[in-house]
């Protein structure tokens, strides 16, 4: 008897030791993933379909008006960079999947009659039949080059207005604008020299070719690094999310605690008018204080506001690190009233928390009044990870990217982990 | 008796070595936890996990568990983010130098504990090490 127990004991722990060791070594790209097995919790009366799995590391994407789903790929997936996803009997499942487009990248979104898409360096677009879904795949034309690509932060998000103008955010491929990046003690450059070419986002027009900074306009500035942008068609105006720097507690322990440093600066949700400057590398969000302040690197001491009370506010804030990658303004019908005009966010979940538990890792929802939010943010979709708390990033099984409306109205989510797209309808 | 002295001899030689990092390797060990709780955990996570396309893994990789030289000169120097491939992954951050931040010993200890951490084996580094290292880089 003591035997046997002794056995099951230490095979269980052989097991458990062989598990995590397992999992860390594993590549992401290669998990399996059963079809309907990416369960996701969801408000009462919504209910999701797994479209695709296994595309890889898909970031956003865009729907047609006849419903078929193209998703920009960070990573080749058999040689191809933007795949089409298209349910033939309307069961939401992707029944023909195909690709176009050899070059990496984010960015994705149609408007009147072509295809937008993103490498981390260029824009391209493509003449696209909506009511088919047939893209004119020869029919491509760079119309943006030559943008910073330093590998941080080099995701080119694409967002459309009405009046034939693209707006692409050029990430800082920097923390904090430090003489040496990310190095502790280093001090900011001032004024921060990376604000002539990225740290902002830039409007090119949306049909002449080969535009770089020269025919482009800085039309915000002082954003370290947005994934998420919409053009929010309500008001016709440009909201963005900025992913907040990094490493408060680990350079600034006198002014941070572990846990402040897990909390700061907010993730925040800016509503821009052209020439708008939200403030980085000089100002951050402090959560703690609900205010903007000057950064440690450029002086300050968690009290000094400095030159940021000329900066632009934000109108959401949340907490530190959660990696805000995808926002979309929902304009549909199909959902309950609530949720017209309302804000969705993707979280990535968030990396720089640690030794503090992970977090992110969901969809929220944020209601909306005239372009401004009426209410607190909420949890949409969770349960992306696959774990409750206290879990390294790389164990997380789905990390939400890209959100996309479909014709119907559904909300259409993508994961970047392993490549799984969501459909998320509503029914009374 | 004839093989008791090539032992003999290796196990001098081996605490020689040893002694080059105070108080031996289980000392170095437990210093370079703390220099990696304070420096690199942020980005390499408390189970040398990383973080997918961002900080490479710190589990059996061959910089970790290979050539000394190269695996000091990366955290003296640091890498420009893009450089490491594992798998046809690459990582979006950079990887910070620390030649202006710690010191020969730190760097000395930090290694010796991640090379003997996360499910990896192998030898110590040693402060001369880095030293010279440090020196030859100059
Ligand atoms: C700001 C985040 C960051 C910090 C802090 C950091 N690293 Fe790294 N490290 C990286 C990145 C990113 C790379 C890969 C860079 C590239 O591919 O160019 C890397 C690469 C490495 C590598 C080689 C690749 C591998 O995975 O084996 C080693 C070894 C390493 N780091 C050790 C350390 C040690 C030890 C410390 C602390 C002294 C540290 N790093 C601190 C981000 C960081």
């Amino acid at each position: 008897m003591k035997n046997t127990l002794f056995l099951a004991c230490s095979l269980a722990i052989a097991a458990t030791a062989f598990g995590s060791d397992s999992t860390k070594v594993k590549t992401h790209s290669t998990a399996e993933v059963t079809r309907d097995a990416a369960a996701i919790t969801l408000p009462t009366g919504f209910r999701s379909v797994v479209v695709a799995t296994d595309l890889g590391r898909a970031r956003h994407l865009t729907v047609a008006a006849n419903g078929d789903i193209f998703v920009k790929l960070e990573k080749l997936k058999d040689g191809k960079g933007i795949i089409r996803l298209h349910d033939a009997n309307g069961d939401g499942k992707a029944d023909a999947t195909s690709g176009f487009g050899n070059y990496v990248g984010t960015g994705i979104c149609i408007k009147n009659g072509y295809l937008y898409a993103s490498s981390n360096s260029d824009v391209y677009r493509y003449k696209i039949d909506e009511k088919t879904g047939t893209v004119d795949i020869g029919s491509e034309q760079k119309i943006v080059t030559g943008l910073v690509d330093n590998n941080q932060h080099n995701s080119k998000s694409l967002a459309l207005d009405n009046d034939g103008n693209i707006y692409v955010n050029i990430g800082a491929p920097s923390n904090c604008c430090q003489v040496n990046d990310r190095v502790k003690g280093s001090p900011g450059q001032d004024p921060c020299p990376i604000l002539e070419k990225a740290g902002g986002i830039w409007q090119f027009k949306a049909d002449k070719l080969n535009q770089s900074y020269a025919e482009g306009v800085r039309y915000a500035t002082g954003l370290r690094n947005v994934v998420g942008l919409d053009w929010n068609n309500e008001v016709n105006e440009l909201y963005v999310m900025q992913h907040g720097r990094d490493m408060l507690f680990q350079f600034y322990p006198e002014l941070f605690t572990q846990k402040e440093g897990a909390e700061n600066p907010a993730e925040e949700l800016f509503r821009i008018k052209k020439g708008a400057d939200c403030g980085w590398p000089y100002c951050y969000y402090d959560n703690g204080k609900q205010e903007k302040l000057l950064n440690p690197e450029y002086g300050g001491d968690r009290k000094k506001v400095d030159r940021c009370a000329d900066k632009t506010k934000s109108i959401v804030q949340f907490p530190g690190h959660l990696a805000p990658n995808g926002l979309l303004f929902y304009t549909g019908n199909q959902f309950p009233a609530k949720y017209r005009n309302g804000a969705f966010i993707a979280f990535h979940g968030s990396w720089n928390r640690a030794p503090e538990p992970q977090a992110g890792f969901f969809v929220v929802f944020v209601p909306f009044k005239d372009g401004m939010p009426s209410g607190k943010w909420e949890v949409f979709a969770d349960g992306f990870s696959g774990f409750t708390s206290g879990a390294s990033t790389g164990q997380a099984k789905y990390r939400p990217c890209g959100l996309a409306q479909a014709p119907d109205g559904s909300l259409v989510i993508s994961d970047d982990n392993n490549g799984t797209i969501w459909k998320v309808s509503y029914s009374k | 008796m004839k093989k008791v002295i090539p032992a003999t001899i290796i196990f001098i030689i081996a605490t020689s070595f040893a002694l080059q990092q105070p108080g031996g390797a289980k000392a170095a060990i437990a210093r370079g936890k703390t220099v990696y709780e304070n420096v690199c955990l942020a980005c390499h996570q408390p189970d040398g996990s990383g973080v997918p396309n961002m900080n490479p893994p710190l589990i059996k990789t061959k910089w970790v568990l290979g050539d000394k030289k190269a695996l000091t000169k990366i955290v003296l120097k640091g890498l420009q983010g893009g450089e490491i491939d594992i798998n046809g992954d690459k990582f979006h951050n950079p990887m910070p130098p620390q030649e202006s931040t710690l010191t020969d010993q730190e760097i000395a200890d930090v290694l010796t504990y991640v090379r003997n951490s996360f499910g990896n084996k192998a030898s110590m580094v040693t402060a001369a090490e880095v030293k010279a290292l440090r020196a030859k880089l100059k």
